[in-house]
């Protein structure tokens, strides 16, 4: 009968427990096939092409003193935007979860906005906003404060790209935190400050700074919603992703793979770390 | 007739099962009683098919079933948080069994319905074919899946914990119910449980295990009144449990004599009134043991820091394995 | 509402509450209403004018078709990585879920990049395909698969939890009634999982028709034939066209609310659901 289990033999040899659910084979042959095409082969190409420049080239071309200004620019607005929203994004997380408001239905959807809109469209957007004559650069002109062009408006652009990923990183742990814990610290003396830096921050603060991360990546690597705003200017406001189609459309593959591994590898850094975090913050929890 | 010989079972480096042996006759109402992790579900879910053994095998009728998928084993089994496919309506559910058999075994829709419809007054559920299992109440939808299961005319029914997910009271009215329907159906059944009470007032016999192992199998009977093996004893009904000459000897609280002289003494500590006795908690004063049993009510109620003397009228030796 | 004692006061509530509505003002909703205000600045007339012309029309049917071709290849990917995952036991799991979420940590240019780099006129296999008339890069196969490579975890990141969580006992239920594989996969699981699904592909589709990043590199750029409605918003907005480059990006902004509020019923949907179920 063809609708036979394998003998008790062949199933002790399976490097995975049986199970009844049919399937396993197409699934994850599948899964690993189109896995190995679409993903991991392509990312190898681009690690295979780096070792073939060799350590001098490789230096020169990924660490040139363009590269540098580049990478400062990218990795400096990612952080001061991931820190901007690490503070706006906890108190809106806070407000949605704490607070009940004529509204929050919908705010609470505009949040994921930029998850949904396109970035050029956030870019172009953002640029007619914040230019000299745009609704709130026409504000900020007089005071002299320049938004476009400057590593202000890419800050400003990837706070925008950044701020779901800190919300929805606190959220799920502020509403998670029983309000048992917080009255337990009022009947214990504390007050509500003293509450929330005790009791409260510590307990959502690997979450936020999962949100943080997450929104610092993504701000590294953010092309889209910040070529419009930054002028793109080589060493003053050229970002790295930029910096890589430059390379590119002048055929220099040598030094787009260069200032691309580089990259690659502090974003999988940063992924390691927050799964490093999170484990760390489960085995605390003890969950 | 269902036989289980010598089946093993690890999950990684846990064992699971080791060399477990069970022959169950037709007709016959089975108990499998032990704490979790004594290996009940998995021996069920193994004789269902939806665990694999690793070594030893399973009959039904002579049949050696081990290497048999569980869809072609027609067994019916009753999960624990019963597995009601929540987009399905009730009759659905019941119906799912006939409307997966091959074309040419499928019965007609109209038959299916009325199946399906015949069920549901089997349980008791007639009139709520139509809703959907979140709109039932827990003892509703344990029906609901009990006939869904034997849908499929099922011999062998297997329940794990089938009474474990609902409060006191619909769980008693149930148990009757379903020994009842047994009966009725001429069913052979299987149910895994944790609860000793449920175990005994329910099953024909009852299979004791622990630890992967089968401790003792019997009758409600025999497990109370002639438990096998320390943990038997200890684990179905109240037994002290203190050391004699040549082991620890138990016995049960409303197994011991209040007698004037001899016996051991014990020291009260608590007394409360339990059905038609007294329950006094109290220490034996020559090794400091705690133990428990039953004075007649019609007696003077104990009090805190008398001192009786006991005798256990009937007690048990266990060596020392 | 349940009546707190411990919390902020009322003042301290309307003055958080203000802040955040005033930063979400500022930094999300403005940019999305100068979006649609730009957009019109030249009246309905100007701004159909705009979506009309010829480059526009293909703009838009190639950014629907690569979303047709990628969209359903990730959901086919997408169940069958979350089945295999979350229905059995076997080793090295968590480093599969891990390398399935890769290309989020990837930036979209590197994305575009990599494949340029195979596939190219000096890349890997960029003598191959000119020996033989193929063309990837500068063309729509490009397109497809840089648009498949930025999207691919998205239905599997969203189905994974939700099969994780409604565990194996329904599929177990279906074979013991007699099921077969596909039964149980069409009958059960399929339905249990819809709305995550949905919701998984609308998230997809939503970045398939909005990727920028890497379809421009991988693009080329060339109007009426690979250019994408990101790409083509682009170009008009670099060609000082802002009403042009705003109604084609009002429309993709349209499609983003509509994600948004599908989503946000999805989301209420699930509540429901997971209400009912215990």
């Amino acid at each position: 009968m063809s609708t036979q289990y394998p003998s008790p033999k062949a199933r002790a040899r399976s490097w995975r427990k049986p199970s009844v659910l049919p399937g396993f084979a197409l699934t994850f042959g599948t899964t690993i096939g189109w896995l190995t095409l679409i993903v991991l082969i392509p990312i190898a190409t681009i690690f295979l092409k780096a070792a073939g420049l060799g350590w001098q080239q490789f230096l020169e071309v990924g660490f040139s003193s363009r590269a540098l200004a580049a990478y400062r620019l990218s990795f400096g607005t990612a952080a001061a935007a991931g820190l901007v929203n690490a503070v706006f994004g906890l108190l809106v997380a806070w407000v949605l979860v704490r607070y009940a408001f004529p509204g929050k239905q919908i705010v609470s959807a505009l949040v994921d906005l930029p998850f949904a809109l396109p970035t050029a469209v956030a870019g172009i957007a953002l640029t007619a906003l914040y230019s000299p004559n745009g609704w709130i650069g026409q504000v900020l002109e007089p005071l002299g404060i320049k938004v476009a062009f400057t590593p202000l408006g890419i800050t400003i652009a990837l706070v925008f790209i950044g701020l779901p990923f800190v919300v929805r990183s606190v959220e799920p742990v502020l509403a998670d935190l029983g309000r048992d814990v917080e009255e337990a610290a009022a009947t214990l003396g504390a007050n509500r400050s003293q509450t929330f830096s005790r009791v409260i921050f510590p307990a959502i603060a690997p979450a936020l700074l999962t949100g943080f991360a997450m929104a610092f990546a993504r701000g590294v690597g953010e092309y889209g919603s910040v070529i419009f705003i930054s002028g793109n200017m080589p060493g003053r406001t050229e970002i790295a992703p930029l910096l890589i189609v430059t390379q590119l459309e002048q055929y220099a593959y040598a030094g787009a793979t260069a200032i691309a591994v580089v990259m690659m590898l502090v974003s999988f850094g940063i992924l390691l770390a927050i799964n490093a975090l999170q484990a760390a913050g489960r085995r605390r929890m003890g969950a | 007739m269902i036989k289980v010989q010598n089946i093993t079972k690890r999950f990684g480096d846990f064992p699971a099962l080791h060399g477990i042996d069970l022959e169950i006759q037709d007709g016959e109402f089975v108990a499998l009683l032990g704490p979790s992790g004594s290996g009940k579900t998995t021996l069920l879910r193994i004789i269902a098919g939806l665990e694999f053994q690793d070594t030893g095998e399973v009959f039904f009728n002579g049949n050696d079933v081990s290497r048999l998928k569980v869809a072609d084993r027609q067994v019916g089994f009753v999960f624990q948080q019963y597995a009601l496919f929540r987009h399905m309506t009730v009759a659905e559910n019941v119906a799912f069994g006939l409307t997966v058999k091959k074309r040419r075994e499928r019965p007609s829709k109209a038959a299916i319905r009325e199946r399906a419809d015949e069920l549901l007054r089997l349980v008791q559920l007639d009139g709520l074919g139509k809703r959907y299992p979140g709109q039932l109440s827990g003892g509703q939808r344990q029906r609901v899946a009990l006939a869904r299961a034997l849908a499929i005319e099922p011999k062998l029914l297997l329940l794990d914990e089938p009474f474990g997910a609902l409060d006191a009271k619909v769980r008693k009215d149930l148990r009757r119910w379903l020994r009842d329907l047994h009966k009725q159906m001429g069913l052979t059944s299987i149910f895994v449980t944790h609860d000793q009470e449920e175990a005994l007032e329910l099953a024909d016999r009852v299979v004791v295990m622990d630890h992967g192992k089968i401790e003792q199998v019997g009758t409600p009977e025999e497990i109370y009144m002639n438990p096998q093996t320390p943990f038997v004893s200890h684990f179905v009904g109240e037994t002290n449990r203190v050391a004699g000459e040549g082991g620890e000897v138990h016995f049960r609280p409303h197994d011991v004599d209040v007698v004037e002289e001899g016996g051991e003494l014990v020291l009260v500590d608590n007394v409360f009134r339990k059905g038609g006795a007294w329950r006094v908690e109290g220490m034996l004063v020559e090794t400091d043991l705690l133990v428990e049993f039953d004075v007649d009510a019609a007696l003077p109620q104990p009090a805190a820091g008398d001192r009786l003397r006991i005798v256990p009228r009937r007690s048990r030796l266990f060596n020392p394995a | 509402m349940k009546l707190r004692t411990v919390t902020e006061g009322k003042g301290t509530q309307i003055v958080l509450i203000a802040i955040a509505l005033a930063f979400l003002a500022f930094f999300v909703l403005l940019p999305l209403i100068s979006v649609f205000s730009e957009a019109l600045k030249a009246g309905i007339g100007g701004f159909v004018a705009a979506i009309e012309t010829p480059d526009a029309l293909s703009a838009i049917k190639l950014t629907l078709l690569i979303a047709a071709i990628s969209v359903p290849l990730n959901v086919v990917f997408g169940i069958a990585a979350s089945w295999a995952i979350t229905k059995y036991s076997f080793p090295g799991k968590s480093l599969l879920i891990t390398l399935i979420d890769l290309p989020f940590s990837v930036s979209p240019v590197v994305s575009g990049l990599i494949f340029v780099l195979l596939f190219g006129a000096n890349g890997l296999f960029g003598g191959w395909l000119a020996a033989h008339d193929l063309k990837i890069i500068f063309a729509v196969p490009g397109i497809v698969l840089a648009t498949v490579f930025i999207t691919f975890p998205f239905v599997a990141r969203e189905l994974i939890p939700l099969m994780m969580e409604q565990g194996k006992d329904d599929e177990e239920a279906a074979l013991s009634l007699g099921a077969n594989g596909w039964q149980t996969f069409w009958h059960v699981t399929l339905p249990n999982i819809r709305w995550g699904l949905l919701y998984g592909v609308l998230l997809c589709n939503a970045r398939a028709m909005g990727e920028f990043g890497a379809v421009s590199v991988v693009s080329g750029h060339i109007r009426g034939e690979t250019n994408t409605m990101p790409l083509h918003v682009e170009i008009l907005y670099n060609e000082y066209d802002f009403v042009g480059a705003f109604a084609v990006a009002s429309l993709l902004a349209g499609l983003a609310l509509v994600t948004l509020v599908a989503k946000s019923v999805l989301e209420w949907r699930f509540d429901l659901h997971s209400g009912a179920r215990h």
